[in-house]
């Protein structure tokens, strides 16, 4: 083909922007939508994600050449009727009524949500962005990251499919099948956008806030991960293996750099070893430093990988390893190895002290994952509460594994794919992502002095209210004869009117 | 001072004199009467801005000319990206403006063999009847009473004789017309087997889109099969998705054999209409194609539109766009009849083509019409059954002002009321 003779818009972009008005009218649809609908809807949605759990975690892997079928299967599983056992009995729907204080609270749905979906989690995050939104009546559009777009365009029709058959209003979850940068930027700073929640790298996520929409953006992870001397190490061993290796630590939650006291410090790392740790000598540490940073940062080919290929990239072999651990003796940022790995690398270091644990923390994670997250292996409820009071971490899981545990998968935090990472993290939100994040509320507040009494909310519903009474009609007389006669008729007619359009 | 450069206007008030004085005295006038000063500046989407700034939402949309809305964005770049490589083009040769948009408008057409290009719609009615006659070899052709085809030679014979009777056009020898919905009168006016073809609007907007009865079109569309007359579907008004289907006669399940559409196919922005004909009708074009020309018919400029037209219309998102407005307005009315029944008779819809009847007044939709434009919506009566309202939402209106409508439209109805109850005093 030679060149195009005429200049013709983007009928891309021109079809994008189209596909906002629809998740409006969508939004505007979902709005009207009973708890019994919404629930019947996402239990749909759950059950369709569900059954393709294993079907998309191969997708996603092949895809994306990144992380563990198993454990993606688990995600998504956790992701699709994992979320509804979990707030399928809130109500994010009815008026919440608060007797003592006066105020009445009306759940109000963000509109349309447009949701970044990054290349390490796809699919689990598709079925976890779709399901908040819908449980609390928006309207979502998905714009996957362009490596993990096929599984993730198929994953959504799927959802779509499922929510319209339910019910649900056209066009409520939509995909954008070819995203590029200049597309999301577009559509970030569209005015038809309610609310961007933007999970991904932090260039994408810099631009979410900067788009001048409402953004919940969250940063890059570096968990510091401390044990001290009163851990349960085996426990303690057992657990890190577990989760590093877990979808080759794909999780922005994984733990990235271990601070072990001294004084437990080797028998820490024999347990780390029978769990199927690989623990590099200086050499191998080394050269796994040189193959995993690149000049531009983490080499982009060893995400998610396994152990065993990224030892081999390397030039050495670990051939059952599930994770390698790098022992360090600096930590602060130029030493690359405790930066955020999404990889099983998991570097090691030995601290004297809480102190020194803290200040070793707080040094790895000046560089980045500011916000994120930290695990503490231990029994000792003061130095939990001093290193968690000390690092800048928003969420410290203590005794489990830190993919799983600040993921709230093993704790209760509740399981997300959005880790807020706060205003440390250049985030709004602080918090895992929960449904509650994507409405606002209309407080009716009633005034405080005892003397003005309290309304009867109980059994009202904004969606079912009585019928409202139409207006007393004025009717137009003609003049002449027989007006009364007519303006009798008349009255008939519309009488009969009425009754049959309000029933 | 409005100063656009080219020309200038102290004021609107200059403008109204001058628009008096050499353009048109009457139609300024008219609308002066009934309270709408309306003279368009800018406008974009939707909206339309008066020249005093004020704002209103566009519902008239000039019979479907602004589908799209004003100036869509992707029309206005791909019109600008035409005129850096076209023009006009000339009529006599082939031309790939051309054939691309005759090849798209076939294939959303079935039945359909060949488009003709005209400049806008009364010219592509004209091309329609002409290939009708050659086809046939007959001259008469039956329209429906209150129909509307346009104002050129013979578009404007089958229509009102408002527009002929003034300027001698009437062809009463010719042209016959017959009330609508009335499968009799059809059947009386075809049986002679001397009908070149019947020309019907596949829902008559000229005349407040009246429906048509169950069956109706069908019966129509049957008895031209049977006394050898060709079926003739004005799509102006009803094609272009506004039915919910590309053609309205495609809703109504029935084959025309040449259909004309216009308006909505232009974009609004560079006028084009073209008569579809199918194998049997498009039989001069083999014969003698330049026997009819048109040197602005099939401009190049106007098909590059138009075939963008064809192409975003297909696009799922306008075709379930034009679903939840068709809804959204059907709920809408009916909710807006329960509270305003006293002056609000009835609906008339077929997809985002609406007539609203206010049937208390034999002129009610001239005092809607008002009291809307006082609260900034346009939606102008039927010309030819003043109770009714036409009411013409764009394919691409979005949910936050299809609301704003509504939410306008409920307030106006206490000034309709008002306005109705003075009319009815100085009767």
């Amino acid at each position: 083909m030679s060149d195009v003779l005429l200049k013709v818009p983007d009928a891309r972009l021109e079809r994008t922007k189209m596909m906002l008005d629809r998740a409006q009218w969508a939004a505007s649809g979902m709005q009207k939508l009973d708890r019994t609908s919404v629930r019947r809807i996402i239990d749909a949605v759950a059950a369709a994600g569900h059954a393709k759990a294993q079907f998309y975690a191969e997708w996603a892997v092949r895809e994306t050449g990144m992380g563990v079928v198993a454990h993606k299967r688990i995600k998504n599983e956790a992701c699709s009727k994992g979320l509804v056992e979990l707030y399928g009995g809130d109500d994010f729907i009815s008026p919440r009524i608060n007797a003592a204080r006066k105020i009445v609270e009306l759940p109000r749905p963000a509109g349309v949500i447009f949701a970044l979906v990054p290349v390490t989690n796809p699919v689990a995050t598709v079925f976890f962005k779709t399901l908040l939104a819908l449980m609390t009546r928006n309207a979502i559009i998905l714009s996957p990251h362009p490596q993990a777009r096929a599984c993730c365009a198929d994953a959504v029709r799927v959802l779509a499919e499922a929510a319209a058959a339910a019910g649900a209003p056209d066009g409520c979850i939509q995909v954008i099948e070819e995203p590029t940068i200049p597309l999301i930027e577009t559509v970030m700073a569209d005015a038809r956008v309610d609310l961007i929640v933007a999970t991904g790298g932090p260039a994408v996520v810099k631009a979410a806030y900067r788009s001048g929409n409402p953004a919940i953006g969250v940063g890059p992870g570096n968990a510091p991960v401390l044990v001290d001397e009163s851990a349960d190490l085996k426990q303690a061993a057992r657990r890190i293996v577990a989760s590093k290796s877990f979808d080759n630590s794909i999780l922005c939650t994984n733990e990235s750099t271990v601070l072990a006291f001294a004084s437990i410090a080797d028998r820490l790392l024999d347990a780390l070893k029978a769990d199927g740790a690989h623990v590099c000598s200086p050499d191998e540490t080394a050269k796994l430093r040189k193959v995993l940073f690149t000049d531009t940062g983490f080499n982009v080919g060893l995400i998610g990988k396994d152990a065993s290929v990224i030892a081999e990239a390397a030039g050495f072999r670990a051939a059952n390893a599930k994770i390698l651990v790098t022992p360090v003796t600096l930590v602060q940022p130029e030493e690359k190895l405790v930066r955020e790995k999404l990889a099983p690398v998991l570097a090691f270091a030995r601290v004297q002290t809480i102190d020194q644990a803290i200040s070793s923390a707080r040094s790895m994670m000046r560089k980045s994952g500011r916000g994120h997250s930290a695990a503490v292996h231990s029994k000792s409820e003061a130095n939990i509460l001093a290193f968690a009071s000390a690092v800048p971490a928003l969420r410290v899981a203590v005794n489990a594994g830190c993919s799983l545990g600040a993921s709230g998968f093993e704790t209760n935090l509740g399981p997300s794919m959005t880790i807020g990472t706060g205003f440390a993290g250049g985030s709004s939100v602080g918090d895992n992502l929960t449904p509650q994040h994507l409405l606002n509320f209309t407080r009716i507040a009633y005034n405080k002095d005892a003397a003005e009494m309290f309304g009867k909310f109980e059994g009202l519903d904004p969606l079912h209210l009585p019928k409202r009474e139409a207006p007393t009609l004025s009717l137009a007389v003609d003049n002449g004869g027989d007006a009364e006669l007519r303006r009798e008729l008349r009255r008939i007619i519309l009488e009969e009117l009425k009754a049959v359009l309000a029933a | 001072m409005f100063d656009y450069g080219h020309f200038r206007f102290e004021s609107k008030e200059e403008l109204f004199q001058k628009s008096i004085k050499f353009w048109n005295p009457d139609k300024t006038k008219f609308w002066q009467s009934v309270g709408v000063d309306l003279v368009i500046d800018r406008r974009e989407g939707y909206f339309l801005y008066d020249m005093s700034g004020r704002r209103l939402i566009d519902l008239h949309l000039n019979g479907g000319t602004y589908n799209f809305g004003h100036r869509h964005p992707e029309l206005v770049e791909t019109l600008k990206g035409a005129l850096d490589y076209f023009d006009m083009g000339n009529h006599w040769f082939p031309s790939v403006a051309r054939a691309a948009l005759s090849e798209a408008l076939v294939k959303v057409s079935p039945g359909m063999a060949y488009a003709v290009f005209s400049p806008g719609g009364a010219e592509a009615v004209d091309i329609a009847i002409k290939s009708a006659r050659y086809a046939t070899k007959r001259r008469k052709i039956v329209s429906i009473i209150k129909g509307y085809h346009g104002h050129s030679g013979l578009s404007v014979a089958t229509g009102d004789e408002r527009f002929t009777k003034i300027f001698l056009a009437d062809r009463p020898d010719e042209f016959v017309s017959v009330p609508f919905n009335d499968i009799a009168a059809m059947e009386q006016a075809l049986k002679g087997n001397d009908v070149a073809a019947l020309i019907m609007e596949t829902i008559p907007a000229t005349y407040g889109f009246p429906m048509p009865k169950e069956g109706y079109l069908k019966a129509c569309r049957d008895l031209c099969t049977r006394h050898g007359a060709m079926y003739i579907a004005d799509e102006v008004q009803t094609g272009l998705m506004r039915s919910g289907k590309m053609w309205g006669w495609q809703a109504y399940g029935i084959q025309p054999d040449i259909m004309v559409t216009a308006k909505g196919i232009s974009g609004g922005l560079y006028p084009i209409g073209a008569a579809l004909l199918n194998e049997k009708a498009g039989g001069w074009l083999h014969e003698d194609g330049a026997a009819h020309i048109s040197t602005s018919g099939g401009a190049e400029l106007g098909c590059i539109v138009a075939h963008k037209v064809i192409e975003m219309l297909q696009r799922p998102e306008v075709v379930a766009n034009v679903q939840t407005v068709t809804d959204f307005m059907a709920d809408g009315m009916r909710e807006m009849m329960a509270r305003h029944g006293d002056v609000f008779t009835g609906v008339r819809q077929k997809g985002v083509i609406l007539g609203l009847e206010f049937s208390n007044h034999p002129e009610g939709a001239v005092y809607v019409s008002r009291a809307l434009y006082e609260h900034g919506v346009w939606a102008i009566f039927s010309s030819l059954d003043k109770r009714v309202l036409q009411w013409k939402p764009g394919v691409l209106l979005s949910a936050e002002t299809c609301q704003d409508i509504m939410d306008r439209f409920d307030a106006a109805m206490p000034r309709a009321r008002e306005l109705l109850a003075q009319a009815r005093k100085v009767n």
